[in-house]
């Protein structure tokens, strides 16, 4: 049984007196384990897929399961403890939050888990050592390079140990060392900690990290395979 | 609370600029708010502490104040005569038949056209006895049979010709200061006290205006009060002198928390919207933040219970300045007119703990109420919206 389940997903929004459409009976599923790249040109819909599995947004009409839960359905006071448990988010940029050590970004979703406080700081520590950023604990966001910045956000991203992991962009805003780090690191928590991850991008180079790519054109997926370098 | 409060701390400080601004304005209505109860705590406590409940007050049956007060000789012997009036050490009746009178006199560095109207009160000489409270700080009490006066001590700041030595006029005579007392902080300090006898012909009087006693058995005040308004030859209401002169601060003191209350509601409306304008600028400044934190699984209403801490903690930031400011006016003396005796009444500002206490809880509702819509506004923003 596939972990995401999108079926006949309409999606569309009204622009001044215009209706745009952006998704027509879309399918797809998303196997568990699997690295999946979303590629497509801007306005193809890629983020809001990303944010319908998400459950940030909200299908017109038709249904996006995941893990077994019908997200489209839930209520927002629903969809914020089931988030917290099942999904980790890493956006192209202002991940973190600037007032707060890459520690206390990491711990932030465990605040919402019944975690000790000794729990708690073994996650962060193994977290932020997957990521390689142990020496950079105490530093805050202004204190890291763009790379290291999006690193302590895959760590948050992976330290509740979520169902999936979702990344919009994450190399959209670095240079090519530290993107070839961040993805890196991503094909890292597929193979060996079994990630299931769906990264949207535009960059080809990042797309072929992936095990699948997943082209969006005008709305309708057009799939290939076996893209992984 | 899952949302940690360092957040909000370190957030606060990230402004220091508007956040300085914010609780500036919440710090001065928290001020004028202390400020202006202070002075009616302060003048209620000046009337409640002029009386004591061991002590009984008699005047004419229907007169309001000392003022609309008159007892003649007659009833002021029987009222002396009376059993539930305490004997001195002496045997001699700790009683005092006392003339209430009013004079005009210049203020004390002002020029001669501001004057207020001074208590003069003519006493027998147990008054000194009955008052339990009263001190005589400088000088010795005045002698029955001379022209002589004890100043209050607060009078005694306010008006000039009334340091011990020094001869105050009035009546058309010269009256030899030779004392200063205080008596607890209460109103008897706004006053000038001499030998009632010498006063009566100054003032053109036959009898007085009010009689005070200490009672023989002060639990059983409500007997004596029977039995003296029940004699049909005196005419008269008796009151326990504590709750007489409480009473006579009710008008004033009241007008003077009504008025702390309207000015301080005006004023808080400003400070409120300058906390709604900060915390609305916070919240536009950091959608990003709130769309993050929206994403991890935070729910909507720890988002808005976080912004709403946020401005409630900038607000206790005001509060404590506001105390900072007013705590120097604690103990000033002012003065004004008391409406129930039209006499100039001198009294301090007094701030309590409890007045500091609803200063900050004060402060603490203008920056929830602030920060209520701002933060329901960041709680409640789409979060594909506020990524973008």
């Amino acid at each position: 049984m596939p972990l995401v389940e999108i079926r006949a997903v309409d999606k569309a929004f009204q622009r001044d007196s215009e209706r745009v459409e952006i998704f027509n009976a879309l399918n797809l599923d998303i196997e568990e384990g699997s690295f999946t790249a979303l590629m497509g040109p801007s306005g193809s819909g890629k983020s809001t897929l990303l944010n319908l599995v998400a459950g940030l947004d909200r299908p017109t009409s038709g249904s996006v399961r995941v893990a077994g839960a019908e997200v489209s359905a839930m209520s927002p006071n629903q969809l914020a403890p089931w988030r917290a448990r099942h999904i980790g988010f890493v956006f192209q940029q202002l991940n973190l939050l600037p007032v707060l050590t890459a520690w206390q970004n990491v711990e932030l979703p465990l605040l919402l888990t019944n975690l000790s406080r000794k729990e708690r700081d073994e996650r962060i520590r193994l977290a932020l050592g997957v990521v390689g950023l142990e020496d950079r604990m105490k530093h805050f966001p202004r204190q890291l390079s763009g790379g290291q910045e999006q690193r302590v956000a895959i760590a948050r991203a992976i330290v509740a140990d979520p169902t999936l992991v979702l990344l919009d962009e994450p190399t959209g805003q670095l240079d090519a060392k530290s993107s070839q780090d961040v993805l890196a690191l991503l094909r890292r928590l597929n193979d060996e900690f079994r990630k299931t991850i769906i990264m949207v991008t535009h960059d080809a180079h990042a797309a072929a990290s992936a095990r699948t790519v997943l082209h969006l054109e005008k709305g309708q997926l057009i799939e290939r395979q076996g893209a992984m370098a | 609370m899952k949302i940690p409060l360092i957040y909000n701390l370190r957030s606060v400080m990230q402004r220091p600029t508007s956040t300085a601004f914010t609780a500036i304005g919440i710090g001065l209505v928290v001020a004028v708010f202390i400020g202006m109860l202070a002075l009616a705590n302060g003048f209620r406590a000046a009337l409640t502490r002029t009386g004591s409940d061991r002590n009984a007050l008699v005047l004419r049956r229907g007169a309001d104040s000392e003022l609309s007060s008159g007892l003649d000789r007659e009833a002021v012997s029987i009222l002396a005569a009376s059993p539930h009036v305490a004997a001195g050490p002496d045997g001699r009746p700790l009683f005092s038949a006392e003339s209430y009178l009013l004079i005009p006199l210049s203020r004390r560095g002002a020029d001669t056209n501001t004057v207020a109207n001074v208590v003069v009160r003519g006493v027998a000489a147990a008054a000194w006895q009955v008052r339990q409270n009263l001190v005589i700080t400088e000088g010795q009490a005045p002698v029955p049979g001379r022209n002589e006066v004890c100043v209050g001590r607060t009078m005694a700041l306010k008006f000039p010709n009334t340091d011990v030595g020094q001869a105050l006029r009035f009546g058309g005579r010269d009256w030899a200061v030779v004392c200063h007392f205080t008596a607890g902080g209460s109103s008897f300090e706004s006053e000038v006290w001499g030998d009632a006898e010498q006063f009566q012909p100054v003032f053109r009087r036959q009898g007085f205006s009010s009689a005070s006693f200490r009672l023989a058995d002060p639990a059983a005040f409500e007997e004596a009060e029977r039995a003296l308004e029940g004699d049909q030859r005196l005419q008269v209401d008796v009151y326990r002198e504590a709750a007489f002169y409480a009473e006579q601060s009710e008008v004033l003191g009241r007008i003077l928390e009504i008025l702390a209350f309207l000015i301080t509601s005006i004023m808080a409306v400003g400070a409120i919207f300058g906390a709604v304008n900060t915390m609305y600028a916070a919240v536009a400044a950091r959608a990003p933040e709130i769309a993050v934190l929206l994403t991890l699984g935070f729910h909507p209403r720890s988002v808005l219970l976080s912004f709403l801490v946020e401005s409630a903690l900038i607000a206790l930031v005001g509060g404590v300045l506001g105390i900072l400011l007013v705590l120097p006016v604690n103990g000033m003396v002012t003065s004004t007119t008391n409406w129930a005796s039209f006499s100039e009444i001198a009294f301090s500002f007094r701030i309590t703990p409890a007045l500091l206490l609803s200063g900050v809880v004060f402060a603490a509702v203008m920056g929830t109420l602030g920060g209520f819509f701002p933060a329901w506004r960041a709680a409640r923003r789409p979060v594909v919206q506020a990524l973008r």
